[in-house]
């Protein structure tokens, strides 16, 4: 049986929990047998019942509890049951958290992961389906992952949330898709087609965020350089093979796992390489990751960058109708669409 | 020195110190802004001349009486508020940013309610039997996070003690037109026990938080004193909207330091009058000379 994305993440909650006492787990729901609403807690409070705390639904509240433990020597990780509730969390993520160590002149340190689903593509309509976190890029001294569905050397989701969790003394938002908990991880033997290469930012001297590149084994050299990152990174994926195998046309796929701060590299060598680039991401167009990130390759790049487009959800809210949620949000085939365009 | 000269002297310097800062501003010394807590200077002394060395202070905007009372320097807090390199967090936080030892300071108001619980929890599941006190305003009572955490506080059993200074009024406006029913009423509906002290006498405040944190100590779980006061200067600086003779009133009936004053000997009173005075000017004056804070090296 293949491990799931949720069953990795699952596995680096326990692992965290088993290496560090200090390791406290808060959040709605968490308790087994339920085991938090996508069960990504599950077990954990039977393993560590001292450590698992279920909490009132009080978002922006415990985020200051956890905000507090990890300023007094614990490392706790919160789960904010739906990403739509970021939004309650924003004022001690904005104000409080990612503002301590710096504002108090580095005396202090705040090793707190807050993980959360985003995304849509299951019908839970306008509030249960958002991708926010653009809002929360950008902010200094607030670190912001997204776990790829892959399991290369030591590298997976889990290894990813293990490491905030136990490596990482600066807060953490921990952003996973809804519609990645059931994919299977991918492994360098069922990506067989694929080149996969495993970067990491000069910044990141742990190795603790690996940049994937993915190219389709023994192609031409790629002409489109695409980015995504979550599940976005897998349809993309798909897009790349499907038009490498189909069309002919190839591409070179980056898929980052730490959003902010953004690290340039590689895909801006791939960039200089193909002149074109298209990003693609879950939230809303505007003003959102593609958009900086497309401002950083023109600053970086100058006129070797020929062509750069987005691809991104309309800015409505997200439609509870199946049909609806499919146009608003960005599809598969409307990567390929795309990528047809700017390889042609 | 007895207690009471202790906590008159402790109480002239956080004076002293404010009004310095309150005189300084209008010469362009420090820019920014800044809250001074004259006229409140016993519910910082009382309360934290109470605390355990390893216990934890969470403080909001109106925090230097708090740092002062905790035995904070006076230079680095003039420094800070200078933006000088030697300030107690480099000139990055100023006036309502503070961290030092542990106290922790922070101008949202309400936020670092629930961050005082989760200090507590920590506190508590390491055993390590320090407790935390949150001080907040009338005004930040309004705050929705607040109960959020007093409700975890309560089911939790976090050792933690909440202060409300109730000085009747947040920056313009008095407390009855913005708060509904009663303060205490308010701790009593999470289960957590409320004492309500009406004085400006140091010694009334310092003995009952005395009890109070022997409680929260023992008992392990919060509890609050809400301590009525009287803001005597303007909310941050020049932005008082009370007439003179309301302030007049307010001075002659509650002052901390003249209470404390007529209950001491002349003699210790204008010795002590002269070591503060003195401590504060040389403290103004190496602030003063401190170099400024810079980016330089620091990412
Ligand atoms: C969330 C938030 N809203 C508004 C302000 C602006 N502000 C600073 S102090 C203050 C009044 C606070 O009143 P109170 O809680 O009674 O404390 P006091 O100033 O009287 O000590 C206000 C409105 C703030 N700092 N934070
Ligand atoms: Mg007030």
């Amino acid at each position: 049986m293949k491990t799931t994305v949720l069953e990795s993440l699952n596995q680096g909650l326990m692992a965290a929990l088993k290496a560090d006492a200090t390791v406290h787990l808060l959040g709605e729901d968490i308790l087994d047998p339920y085991g938090g609403a996508f069960k990504v807690t599950r077990g954990c409070s039977t393993a560590f019942p001292e450590r698992v705390i279920p909490t009132p639904i009080s978002e922006a509240g415990l985020t200051g509890v956890t905000a507090g433990m990890a300023l007094r020597g614990l490392r706790p990780v919160l789960e904010i049951m739906f990403g739509d509730f970021t939004t309650l969390v924003a004022d001690q993520l904005i104000n409080h958290i990612s503002k301590f160590r710096w504002m108090y002149n580095d005396s202090v340190t705040l090793p707190l992961v807050i993980r959360t689903p985003m995304g849509g593509r299951r019908g839970y309509g306008p509030t249960h389906s958002q991708s926010l976190e653009k809002l929360f890029m950008g902010v200094p001294g607030l670190t912001v992952l997204a776990p790829a569905n892959f399991s290369i050397d030591t590298h997976s989701p889990g290894s990813l949330l293990e490491n905030s969790i136990l490596y990482t003394d600066s807060p953490v938002l921990f952003i996973e898709n809804k519609m990645q908990y059931l994919q299977p991880l991918l492994t360098t033997e069922i990506l067989s087609d694929f080149d996969v290469e495993l970067r990491f930012d000069p910044s990141d001297s742990e190795e603790q965020f690996p940049i994937y590149c993915l190219r389709i084994k023994g192609a031409p050299p790629a002409t489109v350089t695409i980015s995504a990152y979550g599940f976005c990174g897998e349809l993309a994926r798909q897009a790349q093979s499907k038009l490498a195998f189909e069309e002919e046309i190839f591409s070179q796929l980056i898929i980052p796992t730490r959003l902010s701060p953004f690290a340039l590299q590689p895909l801006m060598e791939s960039v200089a390489r193909t002149g074109k680039c298209l990003l693609v991401e879950e939230g809303t167009r505007s003003l959102g990751w593609g958009a900086e990130v497309a401002a950083l390759l023109a600053e970086t790049l100058g006129d070797k960058l020929k062509q750069v487009k987005r691809l991104a959800a309309l800015e409505t809210p997200v439609p509870a109708a199946v049909s609806l949620e499919k146009s608003m949000l960005p599809q598969q085939e409307d990567i390929e669409a795309l990528l047809r365009k700017m390889s042609a | 020195m007895t207690l009471e000269e202790e906590y008159f002297r402790d109480m002239l310097r956080i004076r002293r110190f404010e009004e310095t800062v309150l005189e300084e501003f209008k010469r362009g010394v420090f820019s920014g802004t800044t809250h001074t807590s004259i006229g409140q200077e016993a519910d910082a002394v009382g309360v934290i001349r109470q605390l355990l060395p390893d216990d934890v202070i969470l403080t909001n905007h109106r925090c230097h009486g708090h740092f002062l009372a905790y035995g904070g320097d006076m230079r680095a807090l003039f420094a800070e508020l200078m933006g000088r390199q030697t300030g107690i967090c480099g000139g990055r936080g100023g006036s309502q940013h503070i961290h030092y030892k542990n106290l922790y300071s922070n101008g949202v108001q309400g936020g670092i309610v629930p961050i005082a619980v989760g200090m507590a929890l920590a506190e508590k599941q390491k055993k390590s039997e320090a407790a935390v006190v949150v001080f907040i305003g009338d005004g930040t009572l309004g705050e929705g996070v607040i109960y959020e955490a007093f409700n975890m506080a309560s089911l939790w059993s976090a050792p933690l003690l909440i202060v409300v200074e109730n000085n009747h009024i947040a920056q313009t406006t008095p407390t009855e037109y913005a708060l509904a029913g009663d303060i205490r009423m308010r701790f009593q509906a999470f289960g957590i026990p409320a004492l309500e002290l009406d004085t400006s006498n140091v010694m009334e405040i310092a003995g009952n938080t005395f009890q109070l944190m022997r409680e929260v100590h023992e008992d392990y779980a919060p509890r609050a004193l809400i301590l009525n006061t009287q803001r005597f200067g303007p909310h941050s600086k020049g932005d008082d909207t009370r007439s003179e003779q309301v302030v007049a009133l307010l001075k002659e009936k509650r002052d901390p330091i003249t209470l404390m004053e007529k209950q001491l000997s002349s003699d210790s009173v204008s010795s002590i009058r002269a070591e503060v005075e003195q401590q504060v000017k040389t403290a103004f004056e190496i602030a003063l000379a401190d170099p400024v804070a810079t980016m330089e090296g620091r990412p």
